[in-house]
């Protein structure tokens, strides 16, 4: 009796899924099976889930281990079956695929969804796009000196981590040459990526992917071994993602190793019970006149910063080593910490030590929105005197900033949140934060570190004792 | 005080004429409207029963395999599905769910036609004139609604048909199944809306969505309502034939609860086990629609191997030619996307059907490039 070679591919077994994982073989090489008898126990993301066998015949291989991730789509087990006319029971039409011939290079017409494309071994795309080495020669090939990014870092302010700009057709091309559109420059509008722009860098002779993209896996293990790792990786995601240093990141590291190797930071940390600031807060919200401004702890505070600014003059000044001298600045450009779609930005207010409450809590407010979409002008980024990072509304209590370079001093709000506290000999619920102060040691010693904090606390646990400080 | 979760197994207010153990049990109201299932006719719901747990099975087993893109199981609730079905004439209108392959099977829908639509190859099965079954409703409870339109339309021709609805227990706590039973009684619309209480709404037990009864809820709305071992086809049947009775005579609607359970998961994407116990599994297992009806036919006299056989046979055959139909399924052409959409020519989606094939001869072009640079 004739029999075929039938591959069985591992199906989407739930909805959108692209991997899965064997649990066990309940079959061996050699085995004879049923249609339907379950083959296997195979987890996915939704569920462990039992694979019944698609053929009656005998099994010729498994090609998966237990315990092995596998894309949907590769092979997991052939079987001998029966020749073609054969009994009602195996599934055989018209339409049915020939995996006899082992070349599957287009569309597997059994599957549907998202599991019908064969991929080979390969990233799905839309993973590979952001790690930057697609198309790039395979690292062994070159050794250390070569890896560093050649190319020209884009622009500080340009948007680096957007994808090209092009079509769904023009993509499709693009990938099939081999080509890297991150590696083009769009001739169309707004830099769009056209067609005759990749058949003009094909016809080039670009650098060609040669093969597949990431056949070799950023550790430098072919994909074969990482998968047979099998331990499934944080967010499922490959082994490691390379993305390269530029734009904000590039920005905010060097601005970070500035600051943290010039400045000596001092922290100082100062709990406090805000309970009467945040009776103020609620009494102010009820009020029509209020009703429209968003009143929050950090209002308070940047109005009790200015107005300690004014007291310790020295956590508003400026180390000049240039001109090798101090500046005292009697203006307060109030930094605000913001974490925006293009990363850690600190925009600031110009001139806080003017406004009054109102047009200080519309001021914060429009900074956050503008910082929030992405829209911060490069004027609002520049001449800060004195920053504040709200790690509150991450639910942080504490921590140890780092001074945004240039400015003597920064304040961390922490949340505030019901704690025991002592209050009128008892111990009783109150609400209290933490702040958190660092100063740059060499123009600020501990006393006027330590004087800016106590005032800075006292007004905002006892509102009322502004009026000694006026 | 009783305990809501426990509501819905006190034996006493479930209306039931086979028990589990086979028994044929008396119901004075109910045992007139099945006196003609005799033993051949209990045997013919017999294989009805095992032939659809047959499709359910290799649905299953087909959305495994990659098959199909997903299915959704009625392991465990073939009783009330094939009990209902098998009451209604074929001139009844059926708006189901997408749990409801029996009642396809009872309207003579190949399942074939049944399953291609979760193959992703077809918008719908089947032409829903042409069997007096609409096509699968995947919004949750928004047939009842079409069904009652439906019956009032009925009502307006001075038809004698009736329309039945289908949906699960998570339906009754949507709008549109509240909204269909307030115009079906305000209209004493020809409908019959028959809820399998299957236990559980994805993965929320009943008793948490509904205090009482899912048959107290439809009185509020003026409703008669009758509560029945889903599990068990004969009271389905019954149930089914007097609300059908109604329906036709101009009494209005009539709200059926068959309480039944979900053996399988929601769907081939779902997990169960991560959200019940196992425990209850077993519990519904000794209820079995199937196997209760094997008792009874065996005390009535059948050979128990020769009742298996038979109904095994059907359902291999069934199932072989669904195996078959569906593997031979050719996948529609990317432009078959616009057909169907509208009876009659339509100039908004004549300018799509324009657009896309413009898009897609673009994609043509890629393609013959490739060829080139693989050379």
């Amino acid at each position: 009796m004739s029999t075929v070679l039938k591959v069985f591919k591992l199906p989407d077994l739930g909805e959108g899924l692209t991997e899965s994982e064997i649990v066990n073989w309940k079959i061996a090489v050699g085995d004879s099976v049923q249609l339907n008898q379950i083959i296997a126990e195979v987890e996915t993301a939704k569920a462990v889930v039992e694979l019944p066998s698609p053929y009656s015949g005998v099994v010729t291989e498994l090609h998966e281990q237990p315990g092995t991730v596998v894309e949907v789509g590769n092979p997991i087990v052939s079987f001998d079956v029966p020749g073609e006319a054969g009994s009602g029971d195996s599934p055989v039409g018209p339409a049915a695929p020939e995996d006899a011939d082992e070349a599957p290079a287009q569309r597997e017409p059994t599957l549907v969804g998202y599991g019908a494309e064969v991929e080979t071994g390969k990233r799905p795309a839309r993973k590979a796009r952001r790690q930057g080495t697609v198309g790039a020669p395979p690292r062994a090939a070159a050794p250390a000196p070569e890896a560093a990014p050649a190319e020209p870092a884009p622009a500080m302010g340009e948007a680096a981590a957007e994808r090209p700009r092009s079509t769904p057709p023009v993509r499709k091309l693009a990938r099939d040459l081999g080509l890297d559109l991150e590696r083009l420059d769009g001739s169309g509008p707004r830099g769009l990526i056209t067609r005759d722009d990749v058949n003009a860098a094909h016809a080039a002779g670009a650098p060609a992917g040669t093969g597949s993209p990431s056949a070799t896996g950023e550790t430098g293990l072919p994909s074969g071994a990482m998968a047979a790792g099998a331990v499934r990786t944080l967010g499922g995601q490959p082994r490691e993602v390379r993305s390269p240093i530029k734009g904000m990141r590039k920005h905010t590291a060097q601005a970070m190793v500035d600051s943290a190797f010039t400045a000596p930071h001092v922290t100082e940390f100062l709990t406090l019970d805000v309970t009467p600031m945040m009776e103020l807060l609620a009494r102010l919200r009820a009020d029509r006149a209020y009703q429209d401004m968003k009143l929050t702890p950090l209002t308070i505070a940047a109005k009790a910063v200015c107005i300690a600014l004014e007291r310790q003059p020295t956590l508003n000044s400026r180390w000049d080593a240039a001109a090798g001298e101090i500046v005292q600045q009697n203006y307060v450009n109030l930094g605000i910490a913001a974490a925006t779609p293009r990363g850690l930005m600190v925009p600031n207010l110009k001139d806080a030590q003017g406004l009054d409450f109102r047009a200080m809590a519309d001021a914060l407010r429009d900074l956050a929105l503008t910082a929030k979409a992405g829209k911060s002008a490069p004027e609002d980024l520049r001449g800060g005197t004195f920053s504040i990072t709200n790690i509150g509304v991450f639910g942080i209590d504490a921590g140890t900033p780092i001074l945004n370079p240039g400015e003597a001093a920064i304040l961390a709000l922490g949340q505030v949140r019901e704690q025991p506290w002592g209050y009128h000999g008892e111990v009783v619920l109150r609400q209290l934060t933490t702040l958190s102060l660092s100063f740059d040691h060499r123009v600020v010693d501990g006393e006027q570190g330590s004087r800016f904090l106590a005032d800075v606390g006292t007004i905002m646990s006892d509102p009322g004792m502004l009026i000694t400080m006026l | 005080m009783t305990n809501p979760q426990a509501a819905g197994e006190r034996g006493e207010e479930l209306i039931q004429l086979i028990d589990p153990s086979g028994r044929r049990t008396p119901h004075g109201e109910f045992d007139p409207w099945v006196d003609d299932i005799e033993v051949e006719a209990l045997r013919r719901l017999h294989t009805d029963m095992v032939a659809i747990r047959r499709v359910d099975q290799e649905g299953t087993a087909l959305q495994r395999q990659g098959e199909l893109a997903l299915w959704p199981p009625l392991l465990g609730q073939e009783a009330a599905q094939i009990g209902a079905g098998r009451a209604l004439e074929d001139d009844d209108f059926i708006f189901p769910s997408y749990r409801e392959t029996g009642l396809a099977y009872c309207r003579g829908i190949s399942a074939e036609d049944t399953l291609r639509v979760w193959r992703g190859n077809a918008y719908s099965g089947w032409d829903p004139f042409g069997k007096n079954m609409a096509t699968p409703q995947i919004i949750i409870g928004a047939q009842a609604l079409h069904a009652v339109g439906y019956a009032m339309g009925i009502k307006y021709d001075g038809g004698s048909q009736a329309a039945i609805t289908f949906f699960g227990d998570g339906a009754t706590s949507q709008g549109d199944v509240n909204e269909a039973m307030v115009f079906a009684a305000s209209y004493q619309a020809p409908v019959v809306f028959f809820c399998q209480n299957n236990h559980w709404a994805i993965s929320e037990p009943v008793g948490v969505q509904s205090l009482t009864n899912i048959a107290d809820r439809s009185p509020g709305f003026g409703i008669p309502s009758l509560r029945v071992d889903g599990n068990d086809v004969l009271a389905c049947l019954a149930a089914t034939r007097i609300a059908l009775d109604r329906a036709r005579s101009g009494n209005g609607p009539t709200f059926i609860e068959a309480v039944t359970y979900r053996m399988g998961p929601h769907t081939t994407a779902d997990d169960p086990t991560r959200y019940r116990d196992a425990n209850e599994l077993d519990l519904w297992a000794a209820k079995d629609p199937i196997e209760r009806l094997e008792r009874h036919l065996v005390d009535l006299g059948v050979d128990e191997a020769e009742l298996k056989a038979a109904a095994g046979e059907v359902a291999d055959s069934v199932a072989a030619s669904l195996r078959q139909g569906i593997i031979g399924l050719q996948d529609p052409e990317p432009m078959e996307v616009f057909e169907n959409v509208y009876s009659q020519p339509h100039a908004a989606l004549d300018r799509q059907r324009e657009h896309y094939a413009l898009y897609r001869e673009q994609f043509a072009d890629a393609s013959s490039a490739t060829e080139e640079g693989a050379r």
